[in-house]
């Protein structure tokens, strides 16, 4: 919809509203920004600045000596890289027959996704520390990307449902009748015009994987096995005694590769996954 | 993060549907091929873990234990019943999630209202917007943290500036940790709620818009008569999934305040969390997460009501 004629005075109001979004949306990160790059002594500071007055790199050199940050980057790499691959490797096929057979299992597969979305946590992950403490795999990556895999699964079936439907049943039919069987008209018809789709559900498989903190606190328990939200906690220390500086830098780099991500996958998100949640 | 719900139903009659799902009542062999992969791992790892939760929440299980976990009834529940300070938490919990879903639709509503207009700088909101969106919540909670910093932080140095007094201990101050931590819960969900009401909007039809207009209405009268009728379904479904997220939510406060200061700001998973993985108490943590399961139900109920009244108007 385009904008019905607004008075003067209207759109200036809409522009003083939208300014004032753009500051709620915004400051908290440039002062994020902001105290990455200041040396300590404008840290300690009772009048901070928005600008360090002398910008340094120190903080960054200094969280990575003070905390294992490659190590938590690279386990949180792992750990999101194997979730979302095996998430949409198995949820692909599981989503086009959702979405092209109306079966029971559909039904309770939707069901199953819905319900998923609304259970408090704790009612999963106390059995899943029990199993997985019998299997041996607390404090590994392989228990914590199990979990990851089926965390990530009802949110990717439902992105994938829809991108198959979107897909022109006439295109397969036309391929069945060239004589294709199932397998060859998946392969060669749908698999090409479904892989956007499945690289936007893998990325963000991979995004809330990477960001998730819950479960990956519950299951590692030592430094070297923790994932980068845990290993950043590490950086407040006791009761608010946080070296601020190096806090702020490894905070801000551990953002980026999601924001990076999210920027390139967003509108096929807010698209697709987010109208699908809301309108039927 | 958390992500959203599926859809289910198929979309509206009035768009073409070219992968219509055809009526067939059982799955073939080859289909049962595809469905395995992902179904094993589900009723493995989700649906089993999930009823032995349940069941888990009718035992003693304890961490560390030599005997056998045995079977209690529902004696964890009537201890429950009088823990007054789950009861807190469960109030605190209630509180968050009405304090954070309810300001954050108003004020989400409020900017897809703006975004839905021919205005400059909209670009910039819908970049700025990704942010919120694409932190991980431990960082949005650090950045929240260094917000709030009684003496670095910049709230404290702007009211300082303003010569509003010397500004104050945000989150670790009985009053204010409340109010301090739904601050940050609002701004971290505002993302996902006005992209949604956004596309509430643009569902709306523009000629009706334009007739409301000629016959004189003003915008407020049109955002009652036609706006909000089109939007309801939308806005109570998203507003319910808010409140469940909200409900459930760990890290944004865990990070935050750790449920300080003196158990004010202690959301009933932060409580339930230090009951099973720091006292070990398995069974009793279960039990509440069982309770906590009794309100979420009424909020689904509402989100599938409003999800079902939206497959109707169309």
């Amino acid at each position: 919809m385009t904008a019905l004629r607004t008075s003067r005075s209207g759109r200036a109001g809409q522009y003083l509203a939208l300014l004032c979004y753009l500051v709620f949306l915004a400051f908290p990160f440039l002062w994020l920004i902001s105290t990455a790059f200041k040396p300590p002594r404008e840290l300690g500071s009772l009048h901070p600045t928005w600008i360090p007055e002398d910008p340094t790199l120190d903080n960054f050199r200094q969280a990575f000596d003070e905390q294992p940050l490659l190590q938590a980057a690279a386990n949180s790499l792992i750990a999101a890289l194997a979730a979302a691959l095996i998430a949409v490797v198995i949820a692909t096929p599981m989503a086009y027959v959702m979405a092209r057979h109306r079966s029971k299992l559909s039904t309770a597969a939707t069901g199953w996704v819905v319900v998923s979305q609304a259970f408090p946590f704790v009612l999963v992950i106390i059995p899943l520390f029990l199993i997985l403490k019998n299997l041996h795999l607390i404090n590994t990556l392989f228990g914590l990307i199990m979990v990851y895999v089926v965390w990530a699964l009802p949110f990717a079936l439902w992105m994938l449902v829809g991108y198959v439907r979107a897909v022109p049943r006439e295109l397969e039919e036309a391929a069945a009748v060239d004589g294709a069987g199932r397998l060859r008209t998946l392969v060669s018809v749908t698999a090409p015009l479904l892989a956007p789709g499945i690289v936007a559900t893998a990325l963000f498989a991979f995004i809330t994987a990477w960001n998730e903190f819950f479960f990956a606190l519950v299951l590692l328990k030592t430094p070297e096995k923790q994932t980068l939200p845990v290993v950043l906690t590490h950086f407040l220390g006791a009761e608010g005694a946080a070296d601020l500086g190096p806090l702020a830098a490894a905070a801000f780099l551990a953002t980026l590769p999601s924001l990076v991500i999210f920027a390139i996958i967003q509108k096929r998100i807010t698209g697709g996954m987010l109208a699908g949640a809301v309108k039927s | 993060m958390a992500s959203a719900a599926p859809r289910s139903g198929e979309p509206g009659p009035s768009r073409p549907r070219p992968g219509k799902p055809r009526p067939v009542r059982h799955l073939d062999h080859g289909a049962w091929f595809l469905v395995l992969p992902a179904l094993i791992p589900i009723l493995v790892l989700s649906v089993g873990p999930l009823l032995y939760g349940i069941s888990l929440a009718f035992t003693d299980s304890q961490a560390g234990r030599t005997e056998p976990t045995e079977w209690i009834g529902t004696l964890n529940f009537q201890d429950l019943a009088h823990d007054t300070l789950f009861w807190d938490s469960f109030r605190i919990g209630l509180l968050w999630a009405v304090g954070v879903s309810v300001p954050q639709f108003v004020l989400a509503l409020g900017l897809a209202l703006l975004l839905n207009q021919n205005l400059r700088f909209r670009w910039l909101t819908r970049a700025l917007a990704i942010i919120p969106w694409a932190m991980p919540e431990v960082v949005v909670a650090i950045m929240w943290r260094l917000v709030y910093n009684p003496d670095a932080g910049i709230l404290n140095e702007t009211i300082r500036d303003l010569g509003l007094g010397d500004g104050r201990d945000w989150l670790t101050g009985l009053a204010t940790a409340l109010p301090a931590v739904i601050v940050v819960g609002i701004w971290a969900g505002m993302p996902q709620t006005t992209v949604a009401l956004l596309a509430g909007l643009q569902n709306t039809p523009y000629e009706l818009h334009e007739a409301a207009a000629l016959d004189g209405a003003g915008a407020w009268r049109r955002f009652r008569t036609v706006t909000w009728p089109a939007l309801k379904p939308v806005a109570l479904a998203i507003t319910a999934l808010n409140f469940i997220w909200n409900f459930n939510s760990f890290a944004l406060v865990y990070v935050l305040t750790n449920g300080g200061p003196g158990g004010r700001t202690r959301l009933p998973m932060l409580f339930a969390y230090e009951e099973a993985f720091r006292y070990g108490q398995f069974g009793y943590a279960a039990a509440m997460g069982c309770v906590m399961v009794a309100v979420i139900s009424v909020m689904l109920a509402l989100y599938l009501v409003g999800r079902l009244k939206g497959g109707d108007e169309k």
